[in-house]
């Protein structure tokens, strides 16, 4: 089945099972590096997307049902030239170590931000409550999200 | 990036460098065969004698440095990059750096262990070679210049007269394009770390600002033109053997190329990734049903009740009977720790490219010549046909399942003809994976009349099963398994024969004693009566390095254990550590961590806490990483429920000493990142099973903590060692986690809890058995 999607400003049109994971499009025919998949689950947000202005967990979400959808993925905020004031942040904090799981982090926290400005501390934590980083780097992260959310 | 297959010609054309020499001869005998994971910690290839295997410097002057220690995302490519640029004297963005490559890189075995700094930053492999390089170029521009060496000077990478700076060259102009020819010189002076510009500065990693936009390359990323998708099925319950598998239940799924079975392993390939899971959950397999699990409740009395072990002696100073029974007092205590897991947050991934007797592997493997050999071993190829290319995974924190995928990607490719990348579903991944030890731990003291400790005694036993594959061992993670090939043997050896040199190679030694073994003293404490006996158990599951292996849990019972010694004899529990150790650096540590916190002197328990409620505490604990690797001590604070159990953690305070630091930076990011793990693993991460099968496969049946939990202040406390070596850091605030906060639960509440992890349910049943 063909399916057009706008990614990062982009369309694209892809002639796939229309209950392929929104993931597998991105990171396969797409050849997109940022969502990623940690588990398939929808439970680590290594996957996560921008949607329809929410964060989006693409390893659980049929392709179909966000077609036509302005789709957002981390390589769609910035680059290593120009990054976007919240992927500086986490560059200006060392916020990472593998960096694996980073797509998920900054992501949420974009949703998030972009939704409600001035989310208090308690809100961020509740948003990242469901976001993984195996190599703990939550003190970073916690503090770019704040210096973010802090700058604008 | 460049992933095209890259000749050996290619190479010398483009980088000027040779591989010299490179075998996996010296260490077959050594890797991976030996029971006991931890004994696979830190395995160092023969790397090489050669300078041109390491530096290569182009006619533009850039340094192009090989090594064959990897980034895991602790930092260490920047770090390694700062080295160079420094004993070069080079800017920090002329060097290139090019890593972890069977065709390309030395042979430096396995990065693990906390052993890259203690084996690249010290007076051998890169470090000696940069040293070595430098000292080189300046007498070939003594020759050139024809002046003596100790008149010139050099900076950003030219050679200059002191008299007259006028008078210099470049080291392109001296050396660019070609080869040195000279061997590593290990009289090579490395630069003073006080003399130090570009190492010891915070320098930012220079692979985070293409992570933090999505444009870093991981293994996950790698796409080969014409690759085809795989998917394994892993058996259903631990023992279950292949029946029959029925490839007609997935004939309609479309893509689909192959059903490959080999043995015990299934897997399918097709042309897209959600084909091939679709393949992959369609496929209707037949297994017979599993050997059977012990009880997941009673495991620990299985371990110590198991009759088939290897047993070790790591102190035995043979008068501990006699020292117990005439104590004034006598201390007793039993530990727990389970089974966890790496758990990385993606799942691991491979591509492998198989076409006729040659082989290609992109993996996030920390060992890739030992993985050659094993993956040769699986294909049935020769070594030297096999490449293998790291990239970069998901953190591992040991031997995840980056080998294993690399295998099932191997296997896909070999029955195929093409390309393939398989990524692990996370079932299989978690339920396959090579788990940290679990532990059973006893401990004893004598005590003398004034409190001190005369004698201590330590019986452990701890479950084993494969480990690291090593250079000959692909039976030690499930694919090898799956395919035929066993686990290394397990040695059964009892009475344990008597220590012949002090090591702590089993982690097991307290700090607290001398370590005496054949007359000589390698321990940091004071107390001279000790037996350390440890028994290794066959275990049911695989296990491998995690993160601290078996220094965390034997640290855990240590370090939980005097502040539960501490507390008998009414004495504070730093001035009690203080009183035991010998050794400077410990105690410096303690000290800084006792300081940073403003530790008030005095015993535990806190007086005036409530015993309901909420109550504050706070703990102390304290470890030399592998006993040579690495100071550390943390002060936790922590705030126990008493009416719900649930323990929050609300500062950290780490003080750290591994030598003359590299990066501040990177080190703090080490330290943070280690004592968070450390409290995910302290209170919530455990390997479940039932009676056929692990039952902990996802974020929602191993629960770690999430980047918006509960997650305390973190204040690091860096002691900058001029002198001295260089040490591990990843692996040292990791280790003192579960025994600082058990030591504040304790402070806060008077219960002592000795089951790891700490969940709300064994806080509430240890807080019942107060007096």
């Amino acid at each position: 089945m063909s399916i057009t999607l706008k990614v990062n400003g982009r369309s694209h049109t892809v002639d796939v099972d229309p209950a392929t994971p929104l993931l597998y499009v991105l990171s396969d025919d797409l050849a997109l590096n940022g969502p990623k998949f940690g588990c398939g689950l929808g439970q680590c947000g290594c996957c996560t997307v921008i949607a329809r202005g929410q964060a989006l967990r693409s390893c659980v979400t049929p392709v179909s049902s966000v077609a036509g959808a302005d789709i957002t993925t981390l390589e769609g905020l910035g680059t290593v030239e120009k990054p976007h004031p919240i992927q500086q942040a986490f560059i200006d904090e060392q916020a990472m170590q593998c960096g694996f799981c980073v797509n998920g982090v900054i992501m949420t926290a974009k949703a998030l931000l972009d939704r409600t400005p001035k989310a208090s501390e308690p809100e961020i934590r509740q948003a990242m409550s469901d976001v993984l980083c195996r190599c703990h780097a939550h003190t970073r992260m916690l503090r770019a999200i704040k210096r973010y959310a802090d700058g604008r | 990036m460049n992933i095209e297959d890259f000749s050996r010609r290619d190479f010398l054309k483009s980088s000027g460098a040779l591989i010299v020499s490179f075998s996996v001869a010296g260490i077959a005998d050594t890797l991976g065969v030996a029971p006991g994971s931890a004994s696979a910690q830190g395995l160092n290839g023969p790397g090489s004698a050669e300078l041109d295997s390491w530096i290569a410097i182009g006619a533009d002057g850039r340094v192009t440095a090989y090594t064959g220690k990897c980034e895991l995302g602790h930092g260490l490519y920047t770090a390694q990059m700062q080295l160079i640029a420094e004993e070069l004297s080079v800017p920090f963005n002329r060097v290139t750096l090019v890593q972890c490559d069977t065709s390309r890189t030395p042979d430096q075995g396995t990065t693990s262990g906390a052993q890259s700094h203690p084996t690249n930053f010290n007076k051998s492999n890169l470090a000696l070679a940069g040293a070595t390089a430098r000292e080189a170029l300046v007498q070939l521009a003594a020759a050139r210049l024809g002046a003596p060496a100790d008149q010139l000077a050099v900076k950003d990478g030219v050679v200059s007269m002191k008299s007259d700076p006028s008078r210099s060259v470049a080291y392109g102009d001296l050396i660019g394009g070609r080869t040195f020819n000279i061997a590593l010189n290990t009289n090579a002076r490395r630069k003073d770390s006080r003399e130090w510009s570009v190492l010891g500065k915070p320098v930012p990693r220079v692979d985070i600002p293409a992570m933090a936009t999505g444009q870093f390359e991981y293994v996950q990323n790698v796409r080969v033109p014409g690759m085809l998708h795989g998917r394994v099925v892993r058996p259903p319950a631990v023992g279950a053997a292949l029946m029959s598998v029925d490839e007609s239940s997935v004939k309609d799924v479309p893509g689909l190329v192959k059903v490959v079975v080999r043995q015990n392993f299934v897997g399918v390939v097709a042309e897209k990734p959600w084909q091939a899971m679709q393949a992959a959950g369609r496929l209707k397999v037949s297994w017979t049903r599993g050997s059977g699990l012990p009880s997941q409740e009673s495991f620990p009395e299985y371990l110590r009740n198991h009759k088939q072990t290897r047993d070790t002696l790591a102190v035995n100073s043979k008068d501990v009977d006699e020292k117990l029974a005439g104590a004034a007092m006598v201390v007793k205590a039993t530990y727990r720790y389970p089974y966890q897991m790496h758990a990385s947050v993606g799942s691991a991934c491979a591509v492998a490219d198989v076409q006729g007797d040659k082989a290609t592997i992109w993996s996030a493997t920390q060992a890739v010549y030992p993985l050659r050999s094993t993956a040769a071993m699986v294909l049935g190829l020769q070594p030297q046909n096999v490449r293998v290319i790291f990239k970069m995974g998901a953190g591992c924190y040991g031997v995840n399942g980056a080998d294993t995928v690399s295998y099932d990607a191997a296997l896909l490719s070999h029955a195929v003809g093409k390309p393939v990348r398989v990524q692990l579903a996370r079932k299989d991944e978690m339920a396959w994976e090579n788990y940290g030890l679990a532990y059973v731990i006893d401990q004893r003291v004598g005590l003398n009349a004034d409190g001190s400790i005369l004698t201590w005694d330590h019986e452990s036993w701890s479950p084993n099963l494969g480990g690291r594959p090593g250079a000959n061992s692909p039976g030690n993670v499930v694919t090898g398994f799956l395919i035929g090939f066993q686990p290394a043997a397990f040695a059964a050896r009892t009475p344990a024969p008597e220590p012949a040199n002090f090591g702590n190679g089993n982690n097991a030694v307290p700090s607290y004693v001398t370590g005496t073994v054949g007359g000589r003293s390698g321990g940091t404490g004071t107390v001279t009566s000790q037996r350390v006996l440890t028994h290794d158990v066959p275990s049911p599951f695989f296990t491998g390095p995690l993160r601290s292996p078996s220094r965390l849990q034997n640290t855990f019972a240590h370090e939980s254990f005097m502040d539960e010694i501490a507390a008998h004899v009414k004495a504070d529990p730093v001035a009690y550590r203080l009183r035991h150790l010998s050794d400077r650096r410990l105690m410096a540590v303690v000290q800084a961590a006792a300081k940073a916190a403003s530790w008030e002197t005095r015993p535990s328990p806190r007086t005036g806490n409530r015993r309901t409620g909420v109550a504050a505490g706070r703990g102390i604990a304290s470890v030399l990483y592998e006993g040579d690797n690495g100071y550390c001590a943390m002060v936790a604070d922590v705030d126990v429920d008493q009416d719900t159990g649930r323990v929050v953690v609300k500062r950290l305070f780490i003080a750290n000493d591994c030598g003359p630091i590299s990066n501040p930076d990177g080190l703090r990011n080490q330290l943070e990142g280690g004592a968070l793990h450390g409290v995910s693993r302290a209170l919530s991460e455990e390997v479940t099973w039932d009676d056929q099968k692990v039952t902990a496969i996802d974020w929602r049946t191993y629960r770690p903590l999430f980047v918006g939990g509960d997650v305390p202040a973190i204040e690091t406390v860096l002691i900058n060692q001029t002198e001295g070596p260089a040490m591990g850091a990843g692996e040292t605030a990791v280790t003192v986690v579960a025994a600082a906060l058990g030591n504040a639960i304790f402070n806060a509440t008077g219960a002592r809890i000795r089951q790891v992890p700490f969940t709300p349910a064994r806080v509430k049943a240890a807080l019942g058995l107060r007096q």
